[in-house]
This record gives C-alpha cells, structure tokens and sequence, in this order.
C-alpha cells in the first residue's frame, strides 16, 4: 500500500459510526496523505476532491481477521490479488490470511512473498504465520525473524495444536513480539472423519458427526494456558453454545481472551444441509441442485444446532463475541462437485459479510455502532493495529461506505473471488459497501 | 397410481400412498416369480444400469433379475471395472453413462448423498440401492412387503430394530417407512452405534437394552453387525455383543409368539442372531429375499414404465 492519495480528499454528509469514540451521527471527514486530518460535524474545503455521502453510513475500514487466500500453493482456487480484489468488493480494507498455503507460511520468505505479492492489491493484507513448522505442531516456527518480516499473527488454522506443552511455548513466545495465537479449537479424536455437526441432522441422515464438544475440549484447554500463563488469545470461528459459555466466563475471570464467529454460523444451523424445508431465504432461481447435501454447506467448524445459531449471535451481541471473521475459504467448483464426505472444508465470505451482518441491523440484534465494533475497532485490537479501526487525527485514511438500503441477492456468479463457494446463493441481504476506501484512495465503488 | 416421482432416493420423502402404491404393484409382480415363463414385456427396450461403487452381490443380482423380468436390458458396472479407480470424479463418470442414454440407473455408493448427487445430474430416472449409512429404500420397502404378508402395516404394529443403528442405512429407511405408515418402532443398539440425538425424531422409541425392546413386539429386525466396527473402539469384542445383544431363544421368548423375525443379509450366525432362531419357522428372512426381486421389479416398472415425472 505505498500508493498513497496525493492531495486532499473531503468525506462530506455521511452518518459516521465511529465504535471508539460512540460517534454516531452526522461528520465530515478532511484526509490528507492518506490519513485522517479532522473530523467535525461541518468542514468546509478547501480539498482537492470532496465526496458527499449524504444517505450513507462510513466507518472505519472493516478488517477480516481470518481470511484464506491460497497464495502461494493453491492459485487456482484464489490469489492474493484475487482475494484482496473480493475484500475490496465486500467492503474490507484489511485482512488477515492464514498460513496453510504451499509452502506453508512458516519462514521469513513466504511471509514476504505474500506481501511483495499484496503490493498490488487493493486492501492491506495481513500475513499470519504458522505456529508449528509446516503446521506439523511439533517445533516452533522462527517468531521473531517472521515478526521481522511483518508477521501479524500466530496460527496453525485448519488444525489444532495437539501438544499443549507446545501451545504454551507458542503463546508464551508470541506474546514478546506483542502478537496473539488465533487458534482453531479442534480435538482431533471426537472430530474423527466427522462431516456435519453431530446432532439431529447427522443421525437422522447417517453422516459422520462432528461433536460440539470436540470444540469445547479445546477451547476450555487454550483458555486454561492463556489463563494460567496470563497472555492473550483468540479462538476462532467461535460455533457452539457451550464455546460462548467457556468464553464468556473466562472474560468474567479477567482472562485476556477474544473471539471471533463468521457469518455463516450467524445465520446457518445444521438443517441447511439436508432439510428442503429450510431454505426460505433464497430467492427464486438460486436452489442448489442436489438440494440435499450441497457441499457448500460443509465447513470446519460444521454448521451447529438453531440454539448453537441463537447463542452465537446473543454472544456477538452481548460482547462475548468480539469479531465477525469470515474464514473465506475458496475452493474450486469442481473441488466441490463431489460425495458430501470427500468435499473439502470451507466456503468464500468476504463477499457476503458485510451484507449478512446489516442483515443483524435490521433485525435489531446489533446497533449500527456495534456492528462498526465487530468490524473494524475490534479486529484492530485483537491484531493490535493503534492506526485502524479508529476514526481519530492520524489514523489510516481506511474507510467503508455502506448504503444500508441498497438490497441485492447474492449472486456468485458475480463474485470477485476466484472461487464461487457460498452457502448464500440467491439470499436477499438489505445493503451493500458502495465505497471502500483505502489509505484515503477509493478502491472499489 | 400416484407414483410419479423421477427417482426414489430414498423412504424419507415418500407419502403414506405412494409407499402402498409400491407395495400393491410389488404384490401383482410376485406372481410372475411362479410362472414357468417368469419374463413380462413391461420394460422391453429400456436399459438399466446397475451401478456398484461397493462390493454387493445379492442386492446387485435381486436388481438385475428383476430388470431382465421385466424385459429390459441390465447392465452391471461394479467399481473394480470402473474408472472410478482411475480416479475420475463421480459426476464425469455419471456424465459418461447418461451419454450412452440409459433409462434408469440404481446407485449403490460408500458415500451419503452420492445417489442425490447424481439424480441431480441426470436424465435417467435413479434408484438408490444405498448410500453410506443414509438410506436403502427398496431394502426397506422389500421389509415392509414381508410384513404385511404376515401382519397389518399400521398403527397397531410395533417393529423393533436391533443393532447398529448408526451405520445402517436399512434402519434409516425402514424408519422412515414404517413410521409414515403410523408403525410403532423401538431401536436399539449398543450406546456407540446409536447416533446421538435420534430419540428426538417423531415415532420412535430408543430401548437400552434388547430385552425391552422385544417385550410384546410383532416385528424383530436384526441388523448386521460390521465386525470391522471393533477396530473402531465401537464394541469390545463380538463375543461380547453376541451375549449382550444377540437374538436368541430366551430373548425371542419376549416377544410375540406370532412375532416375525427379519434380517437384512448377509447374516453373521451366532453373532446378532443365533443359527436356531435364523432357521427357526418364524424367521422370513428367505421371504425377504423373494419379495426383493418383487419390490424391486414394482420401482423399475413405476419409474421406466412411466419416463418419469417430477424430482425430490
């Protein structure tokens, strides 16, 4: 992101929803090089270009803390620039990619090629490592060397760390580099060759069933190390009640840990998979075919029970929750053309995020503000950026404009992404980012 | 009759008359099995494929006689001839038959949903002959046919299945069936191969232990037990099973002297159920084979005969 806007540029009569500071209302925004220079009810020029928002909400740029972008290894499925180009589409001005590519992101090399690759790209990408080398969970990575290189986080998503005398090493490691482990909470043994959430769907339809409580386990195990260590983590993709519950009371014991939950958990459950009566949100024309088993309804963590849905959402309401992550996991329509249990784990979000969460708004589980919060201010924090997420004098000009009453359907076909894996074909979602701006350069309108 | 569905994936979606509409048709074709000349010309000119992705023999064969029964031309493709095994994706292997225009094509696949997959695919009309622990509705149906040679199918029956409930596609699809049909069931298995959660679903009853669940019933199906489960950490040893779970004589006892006793195939003898009980004259398990060829003859007829209507 060196391309920094020459000039001045004037946001004019939006509805600025600004977490931090509990703005919420009618602001003028003045950028100079591409970072905030004032902010004040009216501001009159000069600039060298004005934007008028009248009717629109800005916030600070939306940031996804967990995105897969398949570069380098899996090209086919997505790129950096591809990625990064469907980010800008969905509103994201920065985002958070994991470490399970080909080679896997263990070394200084491969963190710098992701980011010599990001150059081009229209959002900020945020390289994380992988804990473990070669994601194996048996020896560190080189922490301080990756950080060097612009390691923004630890993980080894997709997979546990089994070894949690490992795990602790990890967590004690990172924290002298001020960076958090994002970990997936997985055991091995109850996930087994588990395909689908273990519950009424799974027995009722023979698939192999992924336990809640293969979460649980090992979400209480990292919050127990980061607690007895008391160091920061986050938990990923955050799906089951009882993993709201473990999260919630570690907070209320003061343990520094942060979570995240992605759309599709937000608005999914189990039934998705095979239930035809349960697919009242898609519009005409969009149902899959087969409409049982579509594999685009397959995704690690699984799609839990209505009351797992119901507790996630009350969680990222009630703050238990911090962030909305879209673990956007492209892969390639013929990947996914297969027998439910050989397809692999994952579907694209970044797309469909934002429309999904002002779809929260207007069913009123989340004000405006708070929806800006688990967007931008809270990601920020978690991956301890002080220049984002904030709308202050000399933070990153990183903007998302959102015309909250622009409907649209989800059409995949339409997508920026290389990959057309969503789960949210044919939904009707009530807006959309009309402008995403970066470091004060508009990148997508 | 009212039968006009493209394909039968399985029991799940089938009304209560289109269930009896598949037996009454079933029942006019096992008269044909008694003919010194057992061939109609009900299906002259179409062809049906059999398509064997696992290991099958009785099923694959019930299929085929009943398609040469019935005139059409069978033809089997097991997966060890198949490019399966060259590691084509099932779809382009699919896209490749419905290029060589069949009529019908019956799906047995290690993998849930591989039937539907195809369906969705497809032209010809598919049946599934079982797909992974999710359903085989002519299994079902071909139970449901012995039944009511024996017994009323409806609400004053009860049917208990015993045994591995999770891994068993023949549970699913005789759930399904016999509860459409207003049919009492009690399941039973050991608490790891009973999927968690089933209790909830409408018309069962989940039995601890075999003995309650026998007590009175007018229907015994045993599963087959896959011995390969106990590398699983599923069952501590067959020896174990056979005594806790077993269908033998003092079990019988408890249910119904006139109760029936079923059993899939293929049977392992002194495990699930003992060689006296198996060979005893309550036992239709050789019925259920004939009536296989019957039923299945009825869901080739009603799907071939017609050219299909409308999809699940």
């Amino acid at each position: 992101m060196s391309k920094k806007m020459e000039g001045s540029l004037l946001l004019r009569n939006g509805r600025l929803l600004d977490p931090e500071s509990g703005r919420d209302g009618r602001f003028d925004i003045l950028v100079e090089e591409g970072r905030i220079c004032r902010v004040a009810p009216r501001l009159e020029g000069p600039a060298d270009r004005v934007i008028d928002l009248s009717g629109l909400w800005i916030m600070p740029g939306a940031i996804d803390l967990h995105v897969h972008l398949r570069e380098p290894g899996f090209e086919y499925k997505e790129t950096i620039l591809t990625g990064a180009r469907a980010a800008a589409a969905g509103g994201f001005t920065s985002i958070a990619c994991m470490a399970n590519t080909s080679p896997v992101n263990d070394n200084a090399a491969v963190t710098r090629f992701i980011l010599e690759q990001a150059a081009a790209a229209p959002v900020k990408v945020l390289p994380i490592a992988a804990i473990s080398r070669e994601m194996r969970g048996e020896t560190l990575v080189e922490m301080g060397d990756l950080v060097a290189a612009g390691a923004a986080a630890f993980s080894d998503d997709g997979r546990t760390v089994p070894n949690s005398k490992l795990l602790r090493h990890a967590m004690e490691y990172a924290a002298l580099f001020d960076r958090r482990l994002f970990c997936h909470c997985q055991d091995n043994a109850l996930f087994a060759d588990g395909v689908v959430h273990e519950g009424l769907l799974a027995a009722a339809h023979g698939l192999a069933g992924i336990p809640s409580l293969a979460e649980e386990i090992d979400i209480a195990r990292t919050i127990m190390l980061a607690e007895y260590l008391g160091l920061p983590v986050h938990i990923c993709h955050l799906s089951t009640r009882g993993g709201v519950e473990l999260v919630r009371a570690a907070k209320e014991r003061g343990v520094a840990v942060t979570a995240e939950v992605t759309p599709h958990h937000l608005f999914l459950d189990e039934r998705a998979v095979a239930d035809l009566d349960y697919a009242g949100e898609i519009v005409e024309g969009f149902r899959p075919e087969p409409r049982r088993y579509n594999t685009n309804t397959k995704m690690s963590p699984p799609l839990r029970s209505a009351e797992d849905v119901e507790a996630v959402r009350q969680g990222l309401a009630a703050g238990v929750i911090d962030a909305v992550a879209t673990d956007h996991a492209p892969h390639e329509a013929t990947e996914k053309a297969v027998e439910y249990d050989l397809a692999p784990f994952g579907v694209v979000g970044l797309e469909t995020a934002l429309g999904l969460v002002l779809r929260l708004v207007a069913e009123g589980l989340l004000s405006p503000l708070r929806m800006a919060g688990v967007l931008s201010l809270e990601p920020a924090r978690i991956l301890g950026l002080a220049d984002r997420g904030r709308v202050v004098e000399g933070a990153a000009a990183d903007f998302t404009v959102i015309d909250p009453e622009r409907e649209w359907v989800v059409d995949p076909e339409s997508f920026r992404s290389r990959s057309r894996n969503t789960p949210f074909a044919g939904w009707r979602l009530p807006g959309r980012a009309v402008k995403t701006i970066v470091d004060g350069r508009v990148v997508f309108e | 009759m009212a039968f006009a569905r493209k394909d039968l994936l399985g029991t799940r979606d089938l009304t209560a008359e289109e269930i009896r509409t598949l037996l009454a048709s079933a029942a006019s074709f096992r008269e044909i099995a008694e003919r010194p000349l057992k061939k109609v010309p009900a299906l002259r000119g179409k062809t049906v494929v059999n398509l064997f992705f696992e290991p099958s023999t009785r099923t694959r064969t019930s299929f085929e006689i009943a398609a040469k029964r019935l005139s059409a031309d069978a033809v089997n493709m097991s997966a060890s001839t198949s490019s399966l095994v060259k590691g084509e994706s099932l779809l382009d292997t699919v896209d490749n038959i419905q290029a060589m225009a069949p009529d019908i094509i019956v799906v047995r696949h290690r993998h849930v949903g591989a039937a539907h997959l195809i369906a969705g695919r497809i032209k010809a009309s598919v049946v599934n002959a079982g797909d992974g622990a999710n359903e085989h509705p002519t299994q079902a149906l071909l139970d449901l046919l012995t039944i009511s040679q024996h017994k009323e199918l409806g609400p004053g029956l009860e049917v208990a299945i015993i045994g591995d409930i999770a891994h068993s596609r023949v549970a699913r699809s005789n759930l399904w069936a016999l509860t459409t049909l207003g049919v009492k069931v009690r399941i039973c298995a050991p608490p790891t191969m009973l999927p968690r959660g089933i209790e909830k679903l409408a018309g069962i009853r989940v039995c601890r232990r075999p003995e309650e669940a026998l007590e009175g019933v007018d229907v015994i199906m045993m599963l087959r037990i896959q011995l390969e489960r106990q590398d699983k950490l599923l069952f501590p040893s067959v020896r174990d099973y056979a005594a806790v779970f077993g269908l033998n004589r003092s079990r019988l006892a408890r249910a119904r002297p006139d109760a029936i006793i079923m059993h899939p195939g293929p049977m392992n003898r002194g495990v699930e159920i003992t060689s006296e009980v198996a060979d005893s004259e309550r036992a239709v398990i050789l019925n259920q084979v004939s009536n296989g060829v019957a039923l299945r003859m009825a869901v080739l007829f009603l799907l071939g005969g017609q050219g299909g209507g409308g999809n699940e």
